[in-house]
């Protein structure tokens, strides 16, 4: 698989979980012929591998599959394209050319230091979770408490517990799978507190993960102290009120082992910031063409890194688009500069791209700020969609077909969600 | 075990207990040092600010005032030696009103007599030149170029690493439970007892830190108190590298040092810490009113800090005595000597401390023969991320381990990780504080499973018996729990 490691590659991915993988191959496709993704772990896939659980799938391969299944069928179709794939290696930092060609300097156990060059480049480093130093939880520094995700890894890949008597702080997709997950091996999930008066999961997640098993989710209520002097012994938790903050004549203690946090995730932007590539303040990822390249030519973005999606399916769509233009770009393709900037309205969080080309079909994804039903999405003028209702927790996906810009006049096209009266 | 006699047992594995036991050590003698915890330095030393402190603010009157200024002095030789992370990046101590301006001017008076060298006083367009990030209401600072900083658990490991090689004894794990004396006549041993054993020495130093006075008190050696005064501290994201590049203090107060702005030696920018007395000798909680007395001064003093910054906060504890000083001495028992009550600048003055207890010990009778074979020098870890990138080339040619980065966040490599634990550590927390890996953004988010594997196949223990700092802070659960098993089931 590495036998070809000397040369210059046409395109580079950093990342080789879904992300990587699907640009890898959208990049074989448009023409590159030379592709490598590069990926710290000793198995590409990503944070998929760790998701045991089915619910992969269902809208890219009609079929539901485990996260090891999904991750498997992209390494192999990845394998398939002759896309090398570079294992235990780590993108240390990315140089330019004066021609344009990039510089990318990789340490490898197998291969050391070196620096490749190739002409396009796709950041796929994914997102981290937010940690408890993020939102401060004051009390004591014990053992016990960690993110969703490190609890996930400690369970699927090395077959532990984090502990026996759970909570759960935050009611991201993560978490709430886990809830589910750690009952099934015999915790005790003591209850899911989330900050909002939603939930930040997908709904489904809500059902089968916490409806289905008991497992209360309580609502505008936070954790207000962490106890226990070695490993947890307990937590208090309070309802919030108005500006989120605690309502300390309702606070209580929990006995727990373990508390899980699952409070959201931070695309992971520090190479990108090392390269100056601009980001947008609200998705904490690279603002984008509508060919995903960022403010560096050549460089594209996709999946987690570039904003946070609900779905892998969605990462892949995203992906493959990603790598089809950075392999284009490679091949020495270029389309001509977006004309329409995107600006997000009336509660709307973001939307990528950040801007839009006459003469294109494009993919829409976007955020709300808060939920909302029934209601419309208005794009400028040009275009209208009704929705039974908008949540954040859920992405808003729509395609904006090439005709319907051909009036478009302005240079700003606005979209807002306005609600809709019964 | 008990029929060996010690010429001398230190009680606590601070920064201050393994300076002494590092000078000990130029010496032939036999000497034990034992720790209550997991690992050395993980007690207030873990959680100290890592100053060393110019020493201009303290009198010559006091005990400090004397060992600041000799111990801050001593740290480029040591630093040369010990290899822990160490620059002198100069310290401010700015004002606002014209009003303060004598006591500034007195500070630097006090400063000159003290012998701090370089002294400066700069006024407003000379402070918004060399800090354009303070807010711009300061209208002068006393610049102190001997200020540094350091990371204080690297100086510990450091210190107790060296010491062990001279041949000091580390016991961890080893809380002293009690001490009891014989009579003077029957050659004057004190019995330092521990769950795992006791001890036989002719002299004890107590270095127990915020437990010194209960340590005293078990020879009836205790005429102070300790009363630990808990400062909580918080740790920002490296995105604020820069924002100052010397240590920021207002001016000191009898009480505080004040809340500073520090940008620690691995470059993250570190605010705190408060001061606020407790009775509680296990009270490192950090708190909503810790936060916001901090932050609503911070961003005033330098606008471009956000408390949305934070990846970590933590509290640690100083060990104030009910005398205000550092207390050192002998005491009305043979053999026993405090070395308590060593607040700020105790992290600066812990080498003086350790020379000073050195002599006390001479004093006291304890005979003080150098070695003509100490090795000053321990080879000090490696660090990847500050290699240049032809060295970097070469550490991974020699070691593969080199190549494989384990925390991302920090860029700790697996065969930094490798060291740390062939240097002592146990723990994911010594682990981390030895080499940095989980010490980043994601603060062990990503890397802490295979530190968790790597500390398992390198010490030799299950997954399930790796801790985040010893005693009760497991990590992990097998999926079957033996315990709740019913005996015989599964035997057909």
């Amino acid at each position: 698989m590495l036998g070809r490691m000397e040369g210059p590659y046409d395109v580079m991915v950093v990342g080789g979980g879904p992300a990587g993988l699907a640009a890898a191959i959208g990049a074989r496709d448009a023409g590159a012929r030379r592709v490598l993704v590069i990926d710290r772990e000793a198995e590409a896939g990503g944070i998929l591998l760790q998701c045991i659980h089915s619910g992969f799938g269902l809208h890219y391969f009609k079929q539901e599959l485990t996260g090891p299944e999904y991750a498997e069928r992209f390494v192999t179709e990845a394998l398939d394209h002759e896309i090398d794939i570079l294992p235990n290696s780590y993108v240390s930092g990315i140089g330019l050319d004066s021609d344009g060609a990039k510089r990318v300097r990789i340490l490898s156990d197998h291969y050391g230091l070196q620096t490749k060059t190739c002409r396009s480049v796709v950041l796929a480093m994914g997102c981290r979770e937010r940690t408890r130093g993020a939102i401060r939880i004051p009390g004591t520094r014990p053992s016990g408490v960690l993110t969703a995700g490190l609890a996930q890894k400690f369970t699927n890949m090395m077959g532990y517990l984090p502990g026996r008597r759970v909570a759960i702080l935050g009611s991201g997709d993560i978490g709430l799978i886990m809830a589910r997950r750690l009952v099934l091996e015999g915790c005790e999930v003591v209850g899911v507190f989330e900050l909002m008066p939603y939930s930040n999961g997908l709904t489904r997640n809500v059902v089968q993960c916490l409806d289905d098993f008991g497992i209360p989710l309580h609502l505008s209520t936070t954790v207000t102290e962490i106890m226990g002097q070695d490993r947890l012994r307990g937590i208090k938790v309070a309802p919030v009120g108005p500006g989120f903050k605690p309502d300390m004549s309702k606070e209580h203690a929990i006995d727990c082992d373990t508390l899980l946090l699952s409070i959201g995730l931070i695309p992971e932007n520090e190479m990108s910031q090392s390269l100056g590539i601009q980001l947008d303040l609200t998705t904490r990822g690279p603002i984008v063409s509508s060919t995903l390249e960022t403010s560096l030519p050549g460089v594209f973005a996709c999946g987690n890194v570039l904003h946070v999606h609900d779905l892998v399916d969605f990462v892949t769509g995203e992906a493959l688009r990603a790598g089809r233009h950075a392999g284009e770009y490679a091949m020495g393709i270029r389309r001509a500069q977006d004309n329409i900037r995107l600006v997000p309205g009336d509660n709307v969080r973001y939307c990528v791209p950040h801007s839009l080309s006459t003469g294109h079909e494009h993919q829409i994804f976007m955020r709300c700020k808060e939920p909302m039903k029934p209601c419309e999405i208005i794009i400028g003028d040009i275009m209208r969609k009704k929705l039974s209702f908008v949540v954040p927790a859920e992405m808003i996906m729509f395609k904006i077909k090439p005709d319907a810009l051909d009036q478009f006049q302005g240079d700003t096209l606005r979209i807002d969600i306005r609600p809709l009266d019964r | 075990m008990g029929s060996e006699i010690y010429d001398v047992a230190i009680v606590g594995g601070g920064v201050i207990g393994c300076a002494i036991a590092r000078e000990l050590s130029r010496y032939d003698l036999k000497v034990v040092l034992l720790e209550r915890n997991a690992e050395v330095g993980f007690g207030t030393t873990k959680t100290n600010s890592g100053i060393i402190h110019p020493g201009h603010d303290t009198p010559m009157s006091t005990l400090k005032g004397r060992l600041v200024v000799k111990g801050n002095r001593m740290f480029d030789q040591l630093q040369k030696e010990l290899k822990f992370g160490f620059e002198r990046i100069g310290a401010i101590y700015w004002i606002r009103d014209e009003e303060d301006m004598p006591r500034l001017e007195a500070l630097m008076r006090l400063g000159i007599e003290k012998g701090v060298d370089g002294l400066e006083m700069w006024d407003q367009s000379r402070l918004s030149r060399e800090e354009p990030n303070l807010s711009h209401d300061l209208i002068a600072a006393l610049f102190a170029p001997s200020g540094g900083v350091i990371n204080p658990y690297e100086f510990a490991f450091a210190l107790i690493e060296c010491a062990e090689n001279n041949g000091v004894e580390l016991r961890v794990d080893s809380p002293v439970t009690s001490i009891d004396h014989d009579a003077v006549a029957d050659g004057g041993l004190l019995h330092v007892h521990t769950p795992g054993g006791t001890v036989d020495a002719r002299y004890v130093v107590n270095a127990a830190g915020v437990y010194a006075d209960v340590i005293a008190g078990m020879v009836g050696a205790d005429d102070f108190r300790i009363v630990p005064r808990k400062g909580e501290e918080f740790m920002l994201d490296k995105r604020l590298h820069g924002v100052v590049r010397r240590l920021v203090f207002p001016l000191p107060t009898g009480v505080t040092k004040g809340t500073l702005i520090i940008p620690t030696y691995d470059g993250t920018i570190m605010v705190g810490p408060t001061a606020h007395d407790t009775g509680d000798r296990e009270d490192v909680t950090t708190s909503v009113a810790g936060a916001n007395e901090i932050f609503s001064y911070v961003t005033k003093l330098c606008p471009s800090i956000h408390q949305s910054d934070v990846i970590t906060a933590f509290a640690g504890l100083r060990a104030v005595s009910s005398t205000g000083d550092f207390v050192i001495g002998p005491t009305k028992v043979k053999g026993f000597i405090n070395v308590a009550g060593i607040q700020s600048p105790g992290l600066t003055s812990a080498p003086a401390i350790g020379e000073y207890v050195r002599e006390i010990l001479g004093d006291e009778g304890l005979r003080l023969d150098e070695k003509s074979d100490f090795l000053a020098e321990i080879a000090g870890p490696p660090r990847f991320a500050k290699a240049l990138p032809r060295e970097q080339e070469k550490m991974v040619e020699a070691n593969p381990a080199f190549g494989r980065i384990v925390c991302r966040c920090e860029l700790v490599t697996e065969a930094e990780i490798h060291d740390a634990i062939d240097h002592g550590a146990r723990t994911v927390d010594g682990v981390k504080f030895r080499c940095r890996a989980g010490m980043g953004r994601c603060q062990g988010g990503f890397c802490t499973s295979r530190i968790i594997n790597i500390l398992s196949e390198r010490l030799g223990i299950p997954p399930e018996a790796v801790t985040k700092r010893g005693g009760g802070s497991w990590i992990m659960t097998p999926m079957s729990d033996p315990s709740r098993e019913v005996a015989g089931e599964g035997e057909v």
